[in-house]
């Protein structure tokens, strides 16, 4: 039985709080280069706690000049976050189960790695949204805490990245991903998705390669279906 | 379509950048409910999710430095061998921090 509730949302808010403490760390690192970029400290809070979505954000920051290309800014913003698109998909069989308002309202909360830990509990067979919703709630506290941060503390910040921290959310989504279900099928998935993520790297226009490499693994998916359906739910 | 740098163009700016993700997060729901769902969809769906960290792992593991692929490669090796996540991270995060540091 699919559901939102408030026990289940604090649940969520909690398994992602470790990590927030690393996206607060990143938000600090945003807030510092919005700065030096002279946005002033409402519009950079204004865009992390509306955009929410670093990379997007860290691109734009180095697009914005004398002269602020808005067309291109916009297709930057897409590319990067056209990921957001594949992941509210394979979402879809667990969010058609609530009302359309409750259903749009969690997915402005959705991000990588809330989405990354949801989707491997549906395939455990969790039903229970709290996850995402508590979990976004949690990494955006962190996200627009950590820009308010960089935007106050403009001195005696350490380098995130010698600290090794640039590799946090890489290393994690990588847990999930090993964290999953692993067959023949899965590992060919995962090798198709690879490949073609970095040929469009190298042959396709630039911040495509997420979506190339999903797509290219989710058709083999299509065409290689699984023997047994996914875990019943709960 | 250039504005010249100013207060109120950051404001629109911010206000593109909303629009364009909020329909990237809405908008993959919103296409699936128009598309039935059978078991090639489905198959589709759950070959796509896992290939969507896939695709975000290994060109970080190609484009960074040395030290960013040992952190990923140190990460999978204790994942699998300790199935402890966050201690497989910290492990990760702790080669890169040391390799960055006496190495470069």
């Amino acid at each position: 039985m699919v559901k939102l509730d408030i026990k289940g949302t604090w649940l969520g808010f909690k398994r992602l709080l470790p990590l927030s403490m690393f996206v607060i760390a990143f938000g600090l690192a945003f807030g510092l280069a919005a700065a030096q970029a002279e946005m002033s400290k409402l519009e950079a809070l204004l865009m992390s706690g509306l955009v929410f979505a670093g990379a997007s954000q860290f691109a734009v920051l180095e697009l914005m000049r004398e002269e602020i290309p808005l067309l291109a800014i916009m297709i930057t913003t897409f590319a990067i976050n056209a990921r957001h698109l594949l992941m509210g998909a394979s979402l879809y069989p667990w969010l058609k189960e609530i009302p359309t308002a409750k259903r749009y309202g969690i997915l402005t909360f959705i991000s990588d790695a809330n989405w990354a830990i949801a989707a491997q509990d549906y395939q455990q067979g969790e039903r229970n949204l709290g996850i995402i919703l508590g979990g976004g709630l949690a990494l955006w506290l962190a996200w627009v805490l950590g820009t308010w941060l960089g935007l106050v503390l403009t001195q005696g910040i350490p380098n995130p990245e010698a600290l090794g921290l640039d590799m946090v959310l890489g290393c994690f989504l990588l847990t999930m991903a090993v964290g999953g279900k692993k067959d023949l099928r899965v590992l060919v998935i995962w090798a198709t998705a690879a490949s073609v993520a970095l040929l469009a790297l190298k042959y396709l226009p630039p911040n495509s390669h997420v979506v190339a490499g999903a797509l290219a693994g989710g058709l083999v998916g299509a065409f290689w279906l699984p023997k047994t359906q996914a875990a019943e739910p709960k | 379509m250039d504005l010249s740098n100013t207060a109120s163009a950051t404001f629109i700016v911010i206000a593109a950048m909303t629009l364009v993700t909020l329909i990237t997060r809405y908008g993959g729901v919103f296409i699936m409910s128009f598309v039935p769902l059978n078991r090639r969809v489905e198959g589709f769906i759950n070959g796509m999710s896992g290939s969507v960290l896939i695709a975000l792992i290994v060109p970080m593991a190609v484009e960074g430095d040395t030290a960013a692929s040992l952190a990923l490669l140190t990460t999978l090796v204790m994942v699998l061998w300790l199935k402890k996540p966050l201690a497989a991270i910290a492990a990760g995060l702790i080669v890169t921090a040391a390799w960055r540091y006496f190495i470069g």
